[in-house]
């Protein structure tokens, strides 16, 4: 297993440099040092002197690539995709283009994400699951009709419709809790209770349906009949067995999103309030602050790789006869 | 077999009662959820904040700088302008704009040099004068917040001048710090800050613009920026740099005469330098912080002015976390202001002078919550748990109606919440400008002068602004005649201030008003350029304009659309180039856009700060400069010259109106720019919130506002008590969702194969 996951480890390296490279290219194609250098100085006053200067201050002068005026391996090394790029593999992810230390931002922001993103995945999860399995055992029922047409109802829904009404009917009608904001303590609850809410709901349509078409599936086969010839009730059948023969289609969804939590979620975060890293993402596409976006961009495909480890080790969890070769 | 049966009869009755138990549990759930709803459940701040003379405002834009050398934008001002304290602030009250004293005993008043140093009279002809020199006297006893940085040990020495990484361990924010101090305001802490505007490590915006003011300002910028090289050079170790100490570096227009007074020297004659001393780049900044912020480990933690600002302001920052909230208390060393007794006509019958004399700061303590959306912001607003706010396009008909002669009233349910309206016109100009250096719409090396301003002419009348206003803007703007909006000094009313060329005015001198020509006006004024019917009269080819926008944002098609059908109105054609900013920019800099859209809020309320943006040396594509139309005009650079020296008062002040009536002309006749609008702000304030006036330029109006607590927790607890029946609907929902399944499922488990 070690083997297998150092192996894993090792493949990631070119990835992430390969995708540090693509964003690096993407950035530089749309925005120039100068267009950053505007951006972070504002439109009013501005000079070329001053450009320069805030350039020159970030590293921002060097080439982009080759630098052919320097000796050595310099040539390589002395350039703004090298000085900004490399130290991520260590940890490092530098100061954001208004001078604030990046890796701090992100640590203090995680807090908050997670508040909202893991009860909202927890309990999305137990949700979904529980009524697709509902829907697979009413299965060809008028239950398991109107079930999927509301999933269908339900997924062809905005998700921006979901949160807008729900804080017009919860928080602004009905005056339940707060309509935005967030809290560090104890205080949390009530800020994170809505976000949470509309969260598993706006995922039921889509998750549900899918899960019931993986339970149909499996509800078909031999050893399902077994389990019933055997006198076992439709709970145990559906619950021990159904669902841990299931479990590889839905742990390839679900265990690679896992890392991603960290993320936060654009949307949400914007409009509840959250001070998470999916508004720190969306702000730092808005300012153009390329340190950041990079920052972001790298942690996002480090945590997926981690996430598409872990899908794999759940595997040999569920299912004995997988093994790490 | 009895026993057996009592048995079974009893498990039977016990596995009936589990889902009964279940049910009961999940009511008892309900009803305790229910009874913990109490009022204001939907408050959004911590409970023991209720009851406090506390303003919650809310922030859309998280502050990028704190620091006063680099702080420009007004999400910052709202900051900044209550922390720090510039010489110089405005009088909250008066209109138009009146300088008053903020540290300083006095506004200062310059006096002028010829270039052998010699004094000249105040009314010293502008071109004869070398320098005027400004003498700052600090009102002695002024204090500086709690800060660390000022802490000192029994010798007297500084606590924390020797901070590294180690010692930093546990240390996250300002307040972590055990120690902390205060010292009294002096005039090197004011010379410190200047020279920061030079510092090569922090990007002051202001930086061209003074360097080419003050005395040695620029020299200090060279010799600094070579000290910082030396540095580099010595330290082969990366990390945090050296500390720059200034004051080991001279700077020749800047004098210090005693502890309480400074000089500033600055070149030629510039009265506007009065306005700029009002702004946070002339703030004071201890060295002693500057030191505090550069030590080791410091900057990692984000533990910089930037970030934790230091005044003698009448508020501090206590909490910064521009991601959710950022609270500003009330200083304790403030040194003590009075709330003004005179203002402008019908501020009394406001109730604005009814705090007169009062001690200010009159509000303890700020909250301001993050918002990034506007649909949040409004709602807490109504709930009561904004004390103020704008007012957003998507609920503008909620809250304010128009009546038939166009002025703004509140909604009836407004009225009903006692909510205020303010309003006023900002010092801000909206235009359309035309680059000059464009073959068709500026003429040259093209279709010449007089063709090219004959069609502006012609647009300028064709855009209807008034119907822009009205369908876009909610009515939120008035039609701009010139650059000038109302306010500012030699803003026209009346029929004397209408632009002639777009305007007729209909009626009588005092009861009339202006009427937008009519667009025969416009298609006489094309055909005269040589575009009959909007095409060429030698080669029937039609007129094609060509509008560089940046684009997106909701409504902004239909913008562009009612745009393009005002250009057919002359049968022009209008293509819209859309584009990312940063390529409008690019465009703007190398003059390859004929016409653009653009705007320009205040620095100051003169109109130096206007008509700058049309002065032939600003050229963008020449000096890269402010002028994005590339706008020559001899006449009118002679006139700007004569008219930016001059003062507003006395014999100055009507020669002043008439070059400024002179150069607004100039403008109208040749056209370089459309006249679009002048954006009017419209602020809700809620019944507790008093002493609101709308300012532009004069940012530190928080220690003028005050609230009425107990007013805000009676209308709160009635707004905001809880509809709890949709819970207990929810429930009962649920249930009937439940019940099948429930049903169906026992009947399944229960049933035999063949049922």
């Amino acid at each position: 297993m070690l083997a297998y996951l150092l192996r894993r480890l090792i493949y990631a390296i070119p990835i992430l440099i390969g995708v540090n490279l693509i964003t690096f290219a993407l950035f530089f194609v749309v925005n120039t040092p100068d267009d950053m250098a505007r951006m972070q100085l504002g439109v009013k006053r501005v000079t070329p002197e001053a450009i320069a200067k805030w350039k020159a201050a970030r590293g921002y002068d060097k080439p982009l690539f080759v630098n052919a005026e320097a000796p050595g391996i310099g040539v390589l090394t002395d350039t703004v995709f090298f000085t900004k790029s490399a130290r991520m593999f260590v940890g490092d992810f530098g100061r954001a283009e208004d001078g604030r230390d990046i890796a701090r931002e992100i640590t203090s922001r995680m807090g908050p994400s997670l508040a909202i993103a893991l009860p909202t995945f927890v309990l999305g999860l137990f949700v979904t699951v529980s009524f697709a399995l509902l829907l697979a055992f009413f299965r060809a029922s008028t239950l398991d009709f109107w079930g999927v047409v509301l999933c269908v109802a339900m997924m062809s829904i905005s998700g921006l419709f979901y949160i807008i009404g729900g804080q017009y009917l919860i928080s602004k009608l009905w005056r339940l809790v707060p309509i935005s904001g967030f809290s560090a303590g104890l205080d949390a609850w009530k800020f994170v209770i809505l976000p949470v809410l509309i969260g598993v709901v706006s995922g039921i349509g889509s998750s549900a349906r899918w899960y019931r078409t993986i339970f149909l599936e499996e509800i078909g086969k031999d050893y399902v009949r077994t389990a019933r010839a055997k006198g076992l009730s439709e709970i145990t059948v559906l619950f021990r067995h159904v669902l841990r023969n299931a479990m590889i289609p839905i742990l390839t969804g679900v265990v690679v999103v896992i890392p991603l939590l960290f993320m936060g979620s654009l949307l949400t975060e914007s409009f509840f309030g959250i001070p998470g890293l999916g508004s720190y993402t969306i702000d730092a596409i808005g300012a153009q602050d390329f340190a950041v976006v990079r920052a972001m961009v790298f942690i996002g495909s480090v945590l997926y790789i981690v996430g598409l480890i872990l899908t794999d080790i759940s595997y040999t969890f569920v299912d004995p006869r997988v093994r790490f070769e | 077999m009895p026993c057996a049966q009592n048995h079974g009869t009893s498990g039977g009755t016990r596995a009936k009662l589990r889902p009964m138990f279940g049910f009961r549990l999940a009511f008892l759930s309900l009803f305790v959820l229910l009874a913990a709803c109490s009022s204001e459940q939907n408050d959004p701040y911590p409970a023991r904040e209720r009851g406090q003379n506390i303003l919650y405002s809310a922030f859309t834009d998280r502050p990028k700088h704190l620091d006063p050398v680099q702080s420009y934008s007004e999400d910052e001002h709202t900051f900044t302008a209550q922390i720090y304290e510039p010489p110089l602030q405005y009088h909250y009250l008066k209109r138009p704009y009146t300088l008053i004293p903020a540290t300083a005993e006095a506004v200062p008043v310059a006096r002028y040099y010829d270039a052998s140093g010699r004094e000249m009279p105040g009314d010293a002809e502008a071109g004869a004068i070398a320098y005027s020199v400004y003498e700052i006297r600090l009102r002695p006893g002024i204090r500086y917040q709690p800060h660390p940085a000022f802490a000192l040990d029994a010798a007297g020495q500084p606590v924390y001048a020797d901070l590294d990484r180690n010692r930093l361990r546990g240390i996250d924010r300002i307040a972590d710090f055990t120690h902390s101090g205060t010292r009294e305001l002096v005039a090197d802490d004011y010379i410190y800050e200047i020279k920061r505007l030079a510092h090569p490590r922090v990007h002051s915006p202001i930086f061209s613009t003074m360097s080419a003011r003050i005395v040695g300002l620029k020299e200090l910028a060279e010799a600094l920026q070579g000290e910082v090289k030396a540095q580099a050079a010595a330290s082969a170790q990366p990390g945090t740099p050296p500390w720059l100490d200034l004051d080991r570096f001279a700077l020749d227009g800047v004098q210090r005469v005693d502890r309480h007074t400074f000089r500033i020297k600055v070149y030629g004659k510039y009265p506007q330098f009065l306005y700029w001393l009002a702004m946070p780049f002339f703030a004071p900044v201890p060295r002693e912080v500057d030191r505090f912020y550069a030590q080791p480990g410091m900057a990692e933690k984000n533990l910089t002015l930037d970030w934790y600002p230091v005044g003698t302001g009448p508020y501090m920052l206590t909490e910064n976390n521009p991601n959710s909230r950022m609270v500003l208390e009330r200083n304790p060393n403030f040194h003590g202001e009075a709330y003004p007794c005179a203002g402008e006509a019908g501020d009394r019958d406001a109730g604005l002078l009814a705090d007169c004399g009062k001690p200010l700061p009159l509000i303890d303590k700020a909250v301001f919550s993050r918002e990034k959306e506007s649909i949040p912001y409004w709602n807490k607003f109504l709930q009561g748990y904004y004390d103020a706010s704008g007012i957003s396009s998507d609920s503008f008909d909620q809250a304010v109606r128009l009546n038939v002669g166009g002025d703004a009233q509140l909604s009836d349910e407004m009225r009903a919440k006692g909510i205020r309206l303010l309003t006023s016109v900002r010092a801000s100009t909206f235009y359309m400008g035309f680059n000059m250096l464009d073959p068709i719409v500026g003429g040259k090396d093209g279709v010449g002068a007089e063709r090219s301003k004959k069609l502006r002419q012609a647009l300028s009348i064709a855009i209807d602004q008034e119907e822009f206003i009205s369908i876009f803007m909610n009515g939120r703007g008035i039609p701009a005649m010139s650059p000038l909006p109302p306010g500012i000094f030699g803003y026209g009313e009346g029929e004397a201030g209408i632009n002639p060329v777009v305007y007729d005015w209909e009626g009588d001198k005092s009861t009339g008003k202006a009427r937008r020509k009519p667009i025969e006006a416009a298609k006489k004024l094309l055909a005269e350029a040589g575009w009959p019917d909007g095409r060429d009269q030698k080669t029937g080819e039609p007129l094609v304009v060509y509008l560089d926008t940046t684009g997106g944002g909701m409504g902004e098609k239909s913008r562009l659309d009612w745009l393009t059908r005002q250009f057919a109105k002359l049968d022009v054609q209008l293509v819209v180039r859309a584009t990312d900013f940063n390529r409008f920019q690019e465009k703007i800099r190398k003059g390859a856009v004929q016409l653009y859209y653009l705007g320009w809020n205040a620095d100051y309320p003169d109109p130096e700060n206007f008509f700058f943006l049309l002065l032939g040396s600003e050229g963008k594509v020449a000096t890269a400069g402010e002028n994005a139309s590339n706008y020559v005009n001899p006449e009118f650079d002679r006139l700007f010259a004569e008219m930016k020296n001059m003062e507003n008062e006395g014999e100055n002040g009507a020669r002043r109106a008439a070059i400024i009536a002179r150069m607004n002309r100039i403008l109208q006749e040749d056209a370089p720019w459309i006249f679009c609008f002048y954006p009017k702000s419209y602020t809700l304030g809620h019944a507790w919130l008093h002493n609101r006036k709308p300012t532009d330029v004069g940012n530190n109006i928080l220690k003028y506002q005050r609230i009425d607590v107990a007013e805000r927790e009676k209308r709160r607890r009635e707004w905001n008590d809880p509809v709890l029946w949709p819970l207990a609907a929810g429930a009962v929902l649920l249930l009937l969702l439940v019940l099948p399944a429930f049903i169906g499922y026992r009947r399944r488990e229960r049933g035999t194969a063949r049922s």
